[in-house]
């Protein structure tokens, strides 16, 4: 009678972590200033995305023996990246019984046309979405959470903007059409038409979706929970920044207190230097992290 | 019996408050969020969710939230799922995290295992004064309840492991009502909240 790896377990961590801020930290200490700040959970890689833009080469999942010095420090929930469609890497993951798995674009790809089937899996998923689209076929694969991508490690939250902004959008939309035109939307989404009709009848994704990508400030968490993000990832935005612990401790507030300007105002000052942060359109378009996955 | 409709706060710092406040609405409740002391004036009860109990706790102490609740909870009806039983007891076995440390239990958290642990399983209810009954159990990185003092009444077990306990106004359970579309525990403590209001126990209760 006891069942693991249900659906409603993998897709009910997401809703726990709802209103909260998921921060990237490189080792024990750093998964500490993030507790001790109230991260909802910690997400462990072995460099910050900054980084892997900065120096290149190949990012892979982080060091077992990393991921466990940080599973053994904090208590809250420690999610790990593997690459897209390294289901091994997952698997070694899930070995290590890793809270969430995060199959992600910031890392560099290994597989240009599958992602991992997380059905196969009992330890749950998180993935990157630009649209609707993405987000649903992710979710057909077994996802149980959807983070939009934004543009890792940039500390620019435009890309996050228009990714929150197109999912919304077309979630309304579908709200929007008949029944008789669910089934060219879901030739126009590439997304299977069950999942759409579910978007289309219920007027929201079927698992928690949080923002990612580019977020540096506690204006910048508020901003992507008001445009509907149902919590937030913060990767570079906090340990690339001066003061990593007081930054930490201010978008957590953000993120619960998004809708008050003035509490906004207050956890917003004598923050100290962000990070310096990237213009997009400087890049180029071979260089994007977020035209990964498909 | 009170004939106007409960008005239930659902604490909303963090975690799964939206749900409660679906299944609460759904019987018929006033349901209003709280993240600020001066919004406990005028709630009849109160949930609190799950989600992280250490995210949770440090925004309550942050926020000058926890005596005003530590008042609320002395006097009126409140649930907690999950990080909110911890947050509701007066000890956790892994030691210090900021607390309510109302339920005069002590919890164990996480103490299923990580995620991969996390399950459905069948819990057996035991409400004062009822049959016993059988409920779906969610349980995600769930606590146990394991010692209780004097006074707490155990409501629900898992296999033998404690999971739910009821101590005067105070009920916790450690797994989440919220996420299945069973409403007992809510109708249950939707009465409790009923018969606080209608035999004005919510004056003469506060210590």
């Amino acid at each position: 009678m006891k069942e693991i790896g249900t659906l409603k377990v993998k897709t009910g961590l997401a809703e726990m972590l709802k209103g909260g801020v998921i921060m990237d930290v490189t080792n024990a200490e750093q998964a500490k200033v993030a507790e001790d700040a109230g991260a909802v959970a910690v997400m462990a890689l072995e460099r910050v995305p900054a980084d892997i833009r900065a120096d290149g080469g190949v990012a892979r999942m982080a060091d077992p023996e990393k991921i466990m010095e940080i599973q053994e420090t904090v208590s809250i929930p420690v999610m790990a990246k593997a690459r897209i469609g390294h289901f091994v890497e997952a698997q070694v993951l899930q070995a290590l019984e890793v809270d969430y798995i995060d199959e992600s674009e910031v890392l560099t790809p290994a597989d240009e046309a599958n992602h991992i089937d997380k059905w196969a899996f009992d330890v749950p998923f998180v993935c990157g979405a630009l649209n609707l689209g993405e987000a649903l076929r992710r979710v057909a694969e077994g996802a149980a959470m959807i983070r939009t991508k934004g543009e890792a490690g940039t500390g620019n939250v435009v890309e996050a903007v228009r990714h929150m902004r197109t999912i919304m959008g077309q979630v309304r939309w579908l709200g929007g059409l008949e029944e008789s035109e669910l089934f060219r939307a879901a030739k126009e989404l590439q997304a299977p038409y069950e999942l759409v009709r579910w978007v289309a009848e219920n007027g929201k994704l079927p698992v928690v979706n949080f923002s990612a990508g580019g977020l540096a400030t506690p204006a910048d968490a508020a901003l992507m929970m008001q445009l509907g993000a149902e919590g937030v990832f913060v990767g570079s935005g906090i340990f690339k920044s001066e003061d990593p612990s007081g930054r930490a401790k201010a978008m957590v507030e953000a993120a619960t207190h998004f809708e008050d300007p003035e509490i906004l105002a207050r956890v917003s000052r004598g923050l100290k230097s962000a990070m310096a942060g990237l213009e997009i359109g400087t890049l180029g378009a071979e260089n994007l992290i977020q035209n990964r996955g498909w | 019996m009170v004939a106007t409709r409960p008005t239930v706060g659902v604490l909303a710092l963090q975690g799964a408050f939206r749900e409660h406040g679906l299944v609460l609405r759904g019987l018929g409740a006033e349901v209003r969020e709280v993240r600020l002391a001066t919004q406990l004036e005028g709630l009849d009860a109160l949930v609190i969710p799950g989600g992280e109990s250490t995210t949770m706790g440090k925004l309550m102490e942050s926020y000058g939230l926890t005596e005003p609740l530590r008042r609320f909870a002395a006097g009126h009806p409140v649930l907690g799922s999950c990080a909110g039983l911890i947050l509701l007891s007066r000890r956790t076995a892994e030691g210090a995290q900021p607390l309510l440390g109302m339920l005069d239990i002590t919890v164990r958290r996480n103490a299923f295992g990580r995620q991969l642990h996390s399950f459905e399983g069948p819990v057996q209810l035991r409400f004062p004064g009822r049959p016993a009954e059988t409920f779906p159990g969610v349980f995600i990185r769930s606590p146990w309840v394991e010692e209780t003092g004097p006074g707490v009444e155990i409501i629900a077990t898992y296999e033998d492991r404690i999971v739910g306990v009821r101590q005067g106004n105070l009920l916790g359970v450690a797994f989440h009502p919220e996420l299945t579309d069973d409403n007992r525990i809510h109708r249950y403590f939707l009465e409790m909240a009923a018969e606080a209001a209608g035999s004005g126990a919510v004056e003469t209760e506060v210590a």
